[in-house]
């Protein structure tokens, strides 16, 4: 099974497993490490599972579509790397892949 | 709809003739049996004839979702509520607005709910909880929403303004006088009234923001606006400015201040869930969003169609009126289990339409949420029991879901 880290805002990170065709929200959710809210349960629509994919690991990772976008857009705390992780399939070539999480979700 | 005392029968009015946009619907909390017909029978209904004209009204969690997220298709603008515009005060606000303008806009003031913000804020907004709280009669029936309700809901708006705080009252009046006329819910509003408040309270404003224009360092809405480059100069755009200002007055107010009644009214409704809420305290958080959920305090966010679409079967037409009922949305069992039971211990307790979805998803969330909880906190720390005393008297608005009274008597613990 591949591994993901998962750093929280306090510097905290966690390694977690990970399965592949679902989605890194459900991933991180499931793992219990705190910082992703997930509202919306995963539509693309309240922007509260927002993460920052490393940058080495970017191009992996994949871009935003329009819609994700539009929702990424409206974080204060957007930066270059930002994701919804909700939008994200974890796959196998994601093993070792690190992100970070937002000090806060709104 | 006629305008009869009566109100259709839910069961059998022919299903063309369901106009849930009658206010008399939510002032007699009458809704539900029409919003269900809708969900089951006609999830995306047009309804010709209306005192608003016609419209759709889209009524499953789902198809809400939906439509909300798909802003190019589905238009904030001109306005984000049933009726027309009223040409008396062509007021902007980026609620009614789409990207890039809106996007622009909600930046600037985004940071004062941000939840690091919000954190400061915290000690601050117990305190006042607390003063409230510890000034209220035992024993005896007062007025929740006009002592706790409001009162909480003033208070926080005037430190979110820094707005002179012995007048905050007036926040309040110029909220309501802007939620509420005729041709915009089906209020009662007098037009002149509301157009001399509004008036005034753009007067104030103006006033506030050269007060403030080049002080350093602070945090409330003002400072924040005049600090972003791209609303700098927002005072000299009045009807943008008015329109702001008012959106986060409102925005922050009766949704609220409802919710802080409502949640009282649920508990009283749903003696077990007081009960399980009494046993333990840690179920707060995800009783706030359940209580959210169950109050909607807003009933519906209206779009309109920027060209002919199909949606769920339905041909809707360019300039369409696309009411989501989130309220319907809110008890679609399809989409939440037990949908019309108020559980406070549910599982996804955030899993609701209240707050709305996609890029207008209420910036104030986590403030609401916030202040709900430590509402309660002090709350449970203080009464075993705040036992409502009588039927509220709820507002007559299809969109704004008030309680005009709730009469309560406190039990010490």
């Amino acid at each position: 099974m591949p591994t993901i880290t998962v750093i929280e805002f306090n510097g905290q990170d966690h390694s977690i497993e990970v399965q592949s065709g679902r989605t890194l929200m459900e991933n991180v959710l499931d793992s219990g490490v705190p910082g992703i809210d997930a509202d919306c349960g995963g539509a693309c629509a309240c922007g509260t599972c927002h993460c920052f994919v490393a940058e080495d690991w970017k191009e992996v990772a994949g871009e935003a579509d329009p819609m994700e976008e539009s929702m990424l857009g409206m974080r204060p705390d957007r930066i270059e790397t930002s994701r919804l992780s909700c939008q994200i399939q974890v796959s196998d070539d994601m093993d070792g892949m690190v992100v970070r999480l937002p000090e806060y979700q709104m | 709809m006629n305008m009869a005392q009566q109100l259709p029968d839910a069961l059998t009015t022919p299903l063309d003739k369901i106009d849930v946009s009658d206010a008399r619907l939510y002032e007699q909390d009458a809704w539900r049996p029409y919003f269900e017909r809708l969900r089951k029978e006609d999830p995306v209904h047009y309804q010709a004839d209306s005192q608003f004209g016609p419209f759709w009204s889209v009524t499953r969690f789902e198809d809400i979702v939906a439509v909300d997220s798909n802003h190019e298709v589905f238009s904030s603008e001109p306005t984000i509520v049933i009726g027309d515009l009223t040409e008396d005060l062509p007021v902007e606000m980026f609620i009614a607005m789409d990207p890039p303008k809106h996007d622009v806009q909600r930046r600037a003031v985004q940071p004062v709910v941000a939840p690091r913000n919000l954190a400061d804020m915290e000690k601050l907004i117990r305190s006042r909880v607390i003063e409230i709280l510890d000034n209220l009669p035992v024993g005896e029936t007062f007025d929740w929403a006009e002592r706790v309700s409001i009162n909480l809901t003033t208070q926080m708006l005037a430190t979110l303004f820094d707005f002179p705080f012995e007048q905050r009252q007036k926040l309040t009046y110029w909220s309501d006088m802007a939620a509420d006329s005729p041709e915009i819910s089906g209020g009662q509003g007098d037009p002149e009234e509301r157009l001399n408040a509004l008036h005034d309270c753009l007067e104030t404003f103006t006033r506030l923001w050269h007060e403030r224009a080049g002080k350093e360092g602070g945090f409330d809405l003002i400072s924040l606006l005049q600090r972003d480059p791209n609303t700098a100069d927002l005072v000299e755009r009045p009807m943008e400015f008015l329109g702001n200002i008012l959106l986060l007055i409102v925005g922050g107010n009766d949704t609220t201040r409802n919710s802080a009644s409502g949640g009282v009214l649920a508990l009283n409704q749903n003696p077990a869930e007081y009960e399980k809420l009494r046993a333990n305290t840690a179920l707060i958080p995800s009783m706030v969003s359940e209580i959210i959920r169950w109050q909607t305090p807003l009933a519906h966010m209206r779009r309109t169609a920027t060209r002919d679409v199909e949606f769920k079967g339905k041909q809707i037409r360019k300039g369409d009126k696309v009411v989501m009922w989130y309220l319907s949305g809110n008890h679609d069992d399809t989409a939440i289990e037990n949908a019309n039971d108020f559980i406070i211990d549910r599982a996804n307790p955030r899993h609701h339409v209240s707050f709305g979805f996609g890029v207008h998803r209420c910036m104030g969330n986590r403030l609401a949420e916030m202040q709900l909880r430590i509402l309660w906190e002090e709350v449970m720390q203080r009464f075993s029991f705040v036992e409502v005393m009588a039927e509220p008297e709820r507002v007559r608005s299809n969109f704004v879901r008030g309680y005009k009274t709730l009469p309560v008597r406190l039990h010490a613990l």
